[in-house]
């Protein structure tokens, strides 16, 4: 027998966010409508709600992440909850301390929600299962494995400018093999009924299991870019190019690379997207990625909704839960996820 | 869900309540600051609605777009429910400083929708004044909180539910499940 997935609670309600694999179209709508609700924040006076006044979330980065630490510091601020950002690529785990002491350490100095950005696949999955029952975990990107909110984020620029994702041909260019962010945007995409999903790279590039992943795989970048209404160009990591996995910039942008010629066989209204940071001339041209059709900079502004809506409907579950321990209620509590 | 109705006000008794916000409405416009109309959704948007329109047709002086406030994120409940579902985002499409904003709900039960409400708008800007206008006031409110216009006063107790359909403009009255 499988152990049950660590992202429910005992009430059945979303405790943690750890991967898309196992979630239904309902829990991802739910989030997804709930950052709608969020981005209108930006236009006020006061960019904050006071809905997580009082809780403390903990960024946890074993890995290097500019981009990703920022968006969710700034999405727990706009919740009004306290952050710390606490940098354990040169703490003590450098120093010998192991995985398990560090996680006690953080309980101890009261945490509410770890964020855990590791290079190791399962780290966030192997921290939920270890953690005390009233802490909420994120992912934040472990390994080769999971970015789920990079996934919501993606797939809630989509529904901004396409609606419906049933009629939507969505194609993943670059290195699929190595991408987590191509993981969870298949899952993502899959979970939400998308029309057609295809990956499009060189074959070193491509995982041994992308058979099974519901997508369709294309060789030529042409061809696949045919019909195709959104487009997301993947970080072309330069250790690939270190270990001859691709032969050179130039070679794989000259193959693979999105240049304004190429992106003229897509629709003419096809969105361009990039998780960031663009490697440009590599996997993109910049007058590409500055293009009219281009998302990109769309997709870190609404990456804080998205998160805010994450952490605010986890958080509220798990409070509700134990809320509903302590009055003693058999009721369970409505319109959880 | 609910039990059925012990009593139900039809169409022409509802319509009777809004209409008799209108006027002191139109009193209260009159003598304060420029003024504009913010429905909570989702109930309070279409009384505000069918307010706003009565107010233009009567050539009252009101801002010409209408705001809306989904006050999940402002909720005092969310460390015991956990945050509601959220349909639609709030949209304010005017500057509410300096404003005289009606604020504009279905019905005022315990008060703490408004609270949210309020907290939501001092987001937006610091309004000149606020009048709280809704169509049904309950008595069995938690916080001191009153409308400034009320279409009617039904007394009720925690036990009862009040709906209100805005499609018929029917309000029935009922004892909770």
């Amino acid at each position: 027998m499988s152990l049950p997935d660590p992202q429910f609670n005992a009430a059945g309600t979303l405790q943690h966010f750890i991967d898309l694999q196992g979630l239904d179209a309902d829990t991802l709508t739910r989030i997804l409508d709930t950052a709608e609700g969020f981005t209108g924040i930006n236009d006020r006076k006061i960019k904050q709600v006071p809905l997580l006044r009082g809780k403390t979330v903990a960024n946890l980065f074993f890995e290097n992440s500019t981009r990703t630490r920022t968006a969710f510091e700034l999405a727990a601020k706009r919740l009004s909850a306290d952050i710390l950002n606490i940098d354990l690529v040169t703490s003590s785990t450098s120093k010998g301390e192991s995985l398990l002491d560090t996680l006690r350490v953080l309980e101890s100095l009261q945490c509410d929600m770890f964020i855990v950005r590791h290079a190791d696949s399962g780290a966030a999955h192997f921290i939920a299962r270890h953690v005390a029952p009233h802490i909420n975990i994120i992912n934040g990107g472990d390994g080769q494995h999971s970015h789920p909110t990079q996934g919501m984020l993606d797939v809630f620029t989509i529904r901004r400018h396409k609606g419906d994702f049933s009629n939507l041909c969505v194609v993943i260019i670059g290195d699929i093999k190595h991408s987590r962010v191509a993981r969870s945007d298949i899952a993502a995409l899959t979970i939400l009924g998308a029309g057609e999903v295809r990956v499009v790279g060189p074959k070193t590039l491509m995982p041994s299991d992308v058979e099974s992943m519901n997508v369709k795989v294309f060789s030529s970048l042409d061809t696949a870019l045919k019909g195709a209404d959104v487009i997301i160009s993947l970080r072309l990591q330069k250790e690939r190019m270190k270990n001859a996995t691709v032969p050179s910039s130039g070679e794989f942008y000259r193959t693979y690379g999105l240049s304004p010629q190429r992106l003229a066989l897509a629709k003419p209204d096809a969105l361009v997207m990039h998780p960031g940071p663009t490697n440009r001339g590599v996997e993109i041209a910049g007058s590409v990625a500055d293009g009219a059709q281009s998302v990109i900079l769309e997709q870190v502004t609404y990456g804080i909704a998205v998160r805010m809506a994450v952490m605010s409907i986890i958080m509220g579950n798990s409070d509700a839960m134990s809320a509903s321990r302590i009055s003693n209620n058999t009721t369970t509590t409505d319109a959880q996820l | 869900m609910n039990s059925s109705p012990d009593k139900i006000y039809d169409r022409g008794t509802v319509t009777q309540w809004l209409n008799g916000m209108v006027k002191p409405l139109q009193q209260r416009i009159a003598t304060g600051a420029p003024a504009a109309i913010i429905g909570i959704r989702r109930g309070g948007v279409d009384v505000a609605q069918y307010l706003y329109t009565a107010l233009r047709a009567q050539g009252t002086a009101l801002d010409e777009n209408m705001g809306q406030l989904n006050i999940a994120f402002y909720r005092d409940d969310f460390s015991s429910m956990g945050l509601h579902p959220v349909v639609g985002a709030s949209d304010v499409p005017f500057d509410v400083t300096e404003k005289h904003i009606i604020l504009v709900d279905d019905v005022l039960g315990t008060g703490r929708t408004v609270r949210a409400a309020m907290n939501e708008i001092f987001d937006y800007g610091r309004p000149a004044q606020i009048t709280l206008a809704v169509l049904i006031q309950r008595t069995d409110h938690e916080l001191p909180i009153r409308a400034d216009v009320a279409g009617q006063i039904l007394c009720t107790n925690p036990g009862e539910y009040i709906d209100w359909d805005a499609d018929t403009l029917q309000v029935s009255v009922g004892a909770k499940s």
